[in-house]
């Protein structure tokens, strides 16, 4: 973990700062705290400047704020997860939407990893 | 789409299911690592908050030795406990007495010792805050409740990148048959940074 990311985490503009409880993150459910670990990740192997993701976060919530859409911020974070990785080329949204069917879907099994 | 949906317990647009399509999609290109992203998340829910800033002061209260070397050098004795790798920025703890009560702030941004104390509060960051704590440092501490002696002297730090401050609280009264994990559980982060004492609990 480098400093300067944490540093970039810990500093997020006011209007895109990550929920916090007494200096701790904050993640409602379990999957709040992965997708905060797959964006951390994906920068840390250098797929992307944090100011790109940053950015789009700003972006995303400004717009929830001006349409009044009920949207968490989590739910704020994954959308800008979803259209970095597509921007990027690094997954293509047909494939997001196969695999979250087959997720989805009665014959998944939801225990398998 | 298939006849089964009354049986779906998920929609592909659940967030959770979206979250994990896109985690073992990256991980089936080898773009990133399952471990890795355990590893994070563990480092954000474990390692980083005020808890390793309480057992630097809870260690301080025991033993005199530790404080003195705290004060003299706030990185090198943190860093002695495990915490702590802002290994660009220099640490210097203030220490509250009866008659001096130190606060920080970073008024040119957002400085903020975040490996003893976690997430710096959305407050701390804020103009008001910044400015005011300054001009009216008192002012400010009565609207966090705490209230001062007039002759207590009121410090302000103002950090800077390359040098933070944290502060270390008084010892309450009456603690003094506690233990370590009894004094780290008393030490809250708003005493850290200096907008409250530490209570008895």
């Amino acid at each position: 973990m480098t400093q300067k990311l944490d540093d970039q985490i810990a500093y997020m503009p006011n209007e895109a700062a990550l929920p916090r409880a007494n200096g701790e993150l904050v993640f409602e459910e379990p999957w709040e705290g992965r997708a905060f670990g797959v964006v951390v990740s994906m920068h840390q192997g250098d797929l992307y400047e944090w100011d790109e993701f940053r950015d789009r976060l700003i972006a995303e919530i400004a717009d929830v704020e001006k349409t009044g859409a009920d949207s968490s911020y989590y739910q704020q974070w994954l959308k800008s997860m979803e259209s970095l990785v597509i921007d990027k080329g690094l997954i293509t949204k047909e494939e997001i939407e196969t695999r979250a069917e087959l997720f989805a879907s009665d014959d998944y099994d939801d225990h398998e990893r | 789409m298939s006849d089964h949906h009354d049986d779906h317990h998920h929609s592909p647009s659940d967030p959770a299911i979206r979250a994990k399509a896109i985690e073992s999609l990256l991980v089936e290109k080898g773009l990133i690592s399952t471990d890795a992203v355990d590893k994070i998340v563990r480092h954000y829910e474990e390692d980083i908050g005020p808890m390793n800033g309480a057992r630097v002061v809870a260690r301080a209260w025991l033993d005199p030795e530790y404080k003195k070397r705290l004060l003299e050098n706030g990185a090198e004795a943190v860093a002695e406990l495990g915490f702590g790798d802002d290994h660009s920025a220099e640490l210097v703890v203030v220490e509250n007495t009866s008659d001096v009560h130190n606060v920080i702030v970073c008024t040119l941004c957002s400085c903020y010792p975040w490996s003893v104390l976690g997430l710096p509060p959305t407050w701390y960051k804020s103009a008001a805050y910044r400015s005011r704590v300054v001009k009216e440092p008192r002012t400010v501490l009565k609207e966090f409740n705490l209230d001062l002696d007039e002759s207590v002297d009121v410090r302000v730090w103002d950090s800077l990148s390359e040098l933070r401050y944290m502060v270390l609280p008084q010892r309450p009264d009456g603690t003094e048959h506690m233990s370590e994990e009894e004094l780290v559980a008393l030490v809250n982060r708003d005493s850290m940074i200096g907008v409250a004492k530490v209570g008895r609990g």
